[in-house]
């Protein structure tokens, strides 16, 4: 919209804009008081939070949630068990997808079409719940770290938009010369594409990441071990059913309204704590989302 | 006459053998490329195929000892029994409110707020507010559920103290079935609609910008711009969007909803995949749970197929 200033905008464009800015300036701001809420929260007095109508700074500033939730047993093992599930799984995820959309992304690849019929059929049918379930009763791996990295490794959506990305960013005749240089498919992967895709990678990396990070539910279907839980299922039994678990007899024993006031704190910190690894991430691998998403996009 | 007959048969014969050739000599020099295949092949046979024919149990009645293959076959039994049974009724229409309620808000809202953001001339604010609105759609479902509880919650929750700070009484917004549809899909409105505007924006960046001059330089408004530049352009994503969307009707997810669920909004929000959850995997009616599935599936695809054959007709945009 840059060259627009050759033209001279009318009052009507004028208003159009004021009315259009006002309009995502307050729309920006429901996205974000949530948010801001919930930090300032954590960081304030939980008896003066609703001294006022709106909570814009913390009121009686202190770290007093985080200390209590960082000496959560149920929280540490969760939150480890979680950053072993989401690093093994995004690997798994990102070999699985690449070694797929590569093959599909050759024009030259001979059965694209029944492949790739082959996988859009499962985006429209599955299993459901209970064969999936017996599938991995079959294979043995109820119940242990297996089920929470190899079911999932692959979604075909991702695929799909890896392989679009190849196609238009992968020049043919780079392919073509290196293999007359005499490399193999493989070191053409290797050597040619995957350096050339890092915004892909790291768009990628980010969906599965995140998508990991996030589950509880294939925790909750298919892990009985409270040792293996992770963070996610953790936090549903503190956020959602409002119990901090067994390690901490002392908060959940303490029936008096300053205890009770200190669950409510470490709620908010809780919150905070678990969403910080993909806070953390995000600004790295925002500046690709336009590259590697849209181009996926325009094309697929 | 005859001899182009001939020919005309003759030829694709030729073709067939040499392209055999061809072919076979391609799987030689490129088997490394059908090793790879064979990996995400692999994974798919096993977690999306395996489980497939695992449906035949929809038909039988599954127990453990007799295995899938070797359970009773029962017939339509298991699918009389759902059609008939006394949640039927509730259940489909809970799983249709709020989907169909969900939809005719999160089909419009993205589209709209993309056109927003392309009007906005300031390209600092423009990258601002789009990264900001993307935040949430990275937030977990536990703790958003949790951030609901913040703020409709009645004992400390931000809404009833504001409301009982100014008087008022406090309201039981997360046990009151009224309320369920409305925190459901606005609590998801507010986590996705910004990404969702993300493929709109990418199919905006595509419009060659002399169109918007042209428009300029013969005094168009800017809703005369949008309505004749913009929207036409991304027309084809809205429709592919809106069928994908559309498909996913009886798919209420499953997530969100298990975990909003109490004792006292069940009358709204239980919804098919709740119920398959419960009668599956709590009470272990395999079978049973099965067939619910199964009847969910196939009631998505028949409305997928429908409505992408509609939008053939309509338009020329559609999904195959």
């Amino acid at each position: 919209m840059a060259s627009r200033a050759i033209y001279k905008p009318t009052r009507g464009d004028r208003v159009f804009d004021i009315v259009n800015i006002a309009i995502i300036t307050i729309f920006t701001l429901i996205i974000l008081y949530p948010i801001i809420f919930v930090i300032m929260a954590s960081l304030s007095d939980p008896n003066k939070i609703f001294d006022t109508p709106l909570l814009l700074w913390p009121r009686g500033f202190t770290l007093k949630g985080y200390t209590e939730v960082l000496k959560n047993g149920d929280i540490l093992t969760g939150f480890g068990n979680a950053v072993l599930y989401t690093f093994a799984g995004t690997m798994v995820n990102l070999i699985v997808t690449t070694l797929g959309a590569y093959p599909l992304s050759r024009k030259d690849f001979v059965g694209k079409g029944p492949i790739t019929i082959f996988f859009t059929i499962t985006m429209f049918f599955s299993g459901g719940l209970i064969p999936t379930y017996l599938v991995n009763q079959q294979l043995g791996i109820l119940n242990t770290i297996w089920v929470m990295i190899l079911p999932g490794a692959l979604s075909v959506y991702n695929m799909i938009l890896m392989r679009t990305y190849f196609q238009a960013n992968i020049p043919n005749e780079l392919l073509e010369s290196a293999y007359v240089d005499g490399a193999n498919d493989l070191q053409l992967l290797w050597r040619v594409v995957l350096p050339l895709s890092t915004p892909i990678i790291a768009v990628m990396a980010m969906f599965y990441g995140v998508g990991r990070w996030n589950d509880y539910y294939t925790a909750m279907i298919y892990l009985t071990d409270r040792s293996k839980f992770p963070l996610q299922l953790i936090l549903r039994e503190i956020l959602v059913q409002g119990s901090f678990g067994d390690t901490s007899t002392a908060l959940s024993q303490g029936a008096d309204a300053q205890m009770m006031m200190l669950k409510l704190t470490m709620k908010y910190s809780v919150v905070i704590i678990s969403t910080l690894p993909v806070m953390l991430f995000y600004p790295v691998v925002q500046k690709y989302f336009e590259k590697g998403i849209m181009v996926g996009a325009i094309k697929g | 006459m005859a001899a182009a007959t001939a020919k005309k048969v003759a030829l694709p014969k030729i073709d067939k053998v040499k392209r055999r050739q061809l072919r076979k000599r391609y799987f030689s020099q490129h088997k490394t490329l059908y090793l790879m295949m064979l990996i995400p092949i692999v994974f798919t046979l096993i977690w999306s195929y395996w489980p497939m024919y695992g449906i035949i149990i929809a038909f039988k009645n599954y127990s453990p000892a007799f295995g899938i293959f070797g359970s009773p076959w029962t017939g339509l039994d298991n699918f009389t029994r759902f059609f008939k049974g006394y949640f039927f009724g509730n259940i489909i229409w809970n799983t249709l409110r709020i989907s169909i309620y969900g939809l005719l808000v999160s089909i419009p809202l993205p589209i709209i707020l993309a056109l927003m953001f392309n009007e906005i001339r300031v390209k600092w604010f423009k990258s601002t507010v789009q990264t900001i609105s993307y935040i949430p759609n990275f937030i977990s479902v536990v703790i958003i559920v949790g951030m609901i509880n913040f703020f409709f919650g009645t004992q400390n929750g931000v809404i009833n103290s504001i409301i009982t700070m100014f008087g008022g009484k406090a309201v039981d917004f997360l046990g009151s079935p009224g309320a369920f549809p409305h925190l459901y899909v606005w609590s998801g409105i507010w986590q996705g609609v910004g990404w969702g505007t993300l493929i709109y924006t990418a199919a905006m960046s595509g419009i060659p910008q002399d169109q918007y001059e042209a428009a300029y330089l013969e005094g168009a408004s800017r809703f005369q711009i949008i309505r004749n530049i913009t929207i036409p352009a991304i027309m084809p994503t809205i429709v592919i969007s809106a069928i994908l969307a559309t498909g996913g009707i009886m798919a209420v997810g499953f997530d969100k909803t298990f975990l909003m669920q109490n004792a006292s909004n069940l009358s709204t929000s239980e919804v098919l995949s709740t119920y398959v959850y419960k009668v599956g995997l709590v009470n272990g009616e395999y079978s049973f749970s099965t067939a619910v599935g199964l009847f969910n599936n196939v009631v998505n695809f028949i409305f997928l197929f429908i409505v992408n054959k509609f939008a053939q007709h309509v338009g020329d945009t559609s999904l195959w």
